[in-house]
């Protein structure tokens, strides 16, 4: 197939950026989005041309390092999926795909499609962890957890932080991510013990990053490639009226 | 915000109610000391402060918010929302304008004439009253009156059905257990009121 890619290039974090065209011929359907980045990065190579730099890691949809909004949408047109494991058979021939990083005050961009993230690993720092000295691994059956918050927490753990949910928001929030951090965590006995002060940390730091407020708009939940659903922030909200009543 | 608004939507029920008096009952007085009380009641008087106070809060804060959500995103997408979400609560800000451009009319119509008389007088046993009945029904034989009271119940329809259960979501009562409840109770809600209001000048028009 053929394509029109309109890509967005940037030098760094402080100089403009524009869009470029380019033109692929003969992709494959079955390869990769990544893969087609690929084959257009070695043509620029070879006509000594930079290459358009983005995230990538794993390649398996288990990692959330990579991140582009294509076509209006982050991770592009595929339900519960991450741009790696996006393919081209999504697309049609003589298609022209917009491609853009994610944008967001608290997402600045580095170069070309590739964001810097790290206020998500500022946001983990503040709390989204549990500091119980574990000891020894006790029995099994030692603490019981009911199913269903079980399986509430094990849903919102499945977040791989890849930022979709901001990158989706229309206020750039960053509610989704913390809220299934909180919710994973809250329903949890292990997590209860520092539910109090990991919520409002957390919540104090989202505002401080810059994030934008939810409005209950629901494309976070929609885009998210694991899944992630709102009633995440729906806990976390409700924690977070909780530790502060 | 949550609050504010789960106040202002309890207020339009009884604002309804009280509306509905004009074409429930043929007598237009029924409607003339109703809106007589609720002008001269003391409880009122402290409920109107409070519920400006509602509005403005809910329209300050609105602003605020608004205000830090664009800051979020200095710059924007080049090609954005195609993620498939509920329609209208892209819009909340736009059909917000809406409304308060009307209320604003509103306000210049019938509460600061009744505050400040001009309004016409009737006397039933001895009281005067002011005769927002046959007011209201004067401005209803009009069709631009009609549209425009159409159209701004339609946008707050828009404001409500996204607003309704996203007050709810904030407030972190909506649960897996109760989200269906909350869904429909929103849709219900909303149809109600916009249905309500909108049947007085349609009933008054066409009578
Ligand atoms: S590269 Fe790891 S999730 Fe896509």
């Amino acid at each position: 197939m053929d394509l029109k890619l309109k890509i967005w290039r940037q030098k760094d974090s402080r100089s403009r950026g524009r869009f470029v065209n380019y033109f692929l011929r003969e992709i494959d359907p079955d390869c990769s989005f990544l893969e087609m980045l690929d084959i257009l990065n070695e043509q620029l190579i070879s006509r000594n041309e930079e290459p358009v730099v983005f995230d990538h890691e794993c390649r398996e949809g288990i990692c959330g390092s990579c991140s582009i909004y294509i076509n209006g949408r982050p991770h592009g047109p595929d339900e519960l999926t991450t741009v790696c494991q996006l393919h081209m058979r999504k697309f049609n021939h003589g298609d022209t795909i917009v491609i853009e990083p994610w944008r967001a005050r608290s997402f600045p961009v580095i170069r070309d499609l590739m964001v810097d993230r790290s206020s998500f690993d500022t946001l983990i720092r503040e709390g989204g962890y549990i500091s119980v000295n574990t000891g020894t691994a006790p029995d099994a059956n030692t603490i019981p957890v009911n199913r269903d918050d079980a399986v509430f927490a094990m849903d919102a753990a499945a977040c791989i932080g890849c930022g979709a949910c901001v990158a989706a928001c229309k206020n750039a929030s960053a509610m989704l991510f913390v809220g299934a951090k909180i919710s994973h965590l809250a329903s949890l006995p292990q997590g209860r013990v520092e539910a109090r002060k990991r919520v409002q940390d957390m919540v104090a730091m989202m505002d401080a990053l810059g994030f934008g407020n939810c409005t209950n708009t629901g494309a976070c939940e929609v885009e998210c490639p694991k899944g992630i659903k709102m009633a995440n922030i729906v806990r976390l909200n409700r924690e977070y009226l909780k530790s502060t009543l | 915000m949550s609050l504010a608004g789960i106040f202002l939507i309890l207020f339009l029920l009884v604002h309804l109610t009280i509306n509905l008096l004009v074409i429930l009952f043929d007598d237009p007085m029924v409607y003339n000391r109703a809106a007589h009380f609720m002008g001269n009641n003391i409880v009122i008087k402290i409920f109107e402060i409070v519920l400006i106070g509602g509005l403005l809060l809910h329209v300050i804060y609105a602003l605020i918010l608004q205000v830090q959500n664009w800051i979020a995103r200095p710059r924007r997408y080049s090609k954005a929302n195609f993620s498939s979400t509920s329609f209208f609560s892209k819009f909340m800000i736009h059909t917000a304008g809406v409304i308060l451009a009307f209320l604003v009319i509103h306000f210049s119509d019938f509460y600061f004439r009744a505050k400040f008389g001009h309004a016409a007088e009737i006397v039933s046993d001895g009281v005067v009253y002011h005769d927002f009945a046959t007011e209201v029904i004067d401005k209803f034989k009009m069709l631009p009156f009609v549209i425009i009271y159409i159209a701004a119940f339609l946008f707050l329809g828009f404001h409500l059905i996204h607003g309704f259960q996203s007050a709810f979501k904030t407030l972190g009562i909506e649960n897996n257990r109760y989200a269906p409840v909350i869904q429909t109770l929103s849709v219900i809600y909303t149809v109600v009121v916009v249905a309500g209001f909108t049947a007085i000048p349609l009933v008054i028009y066409f009578m």
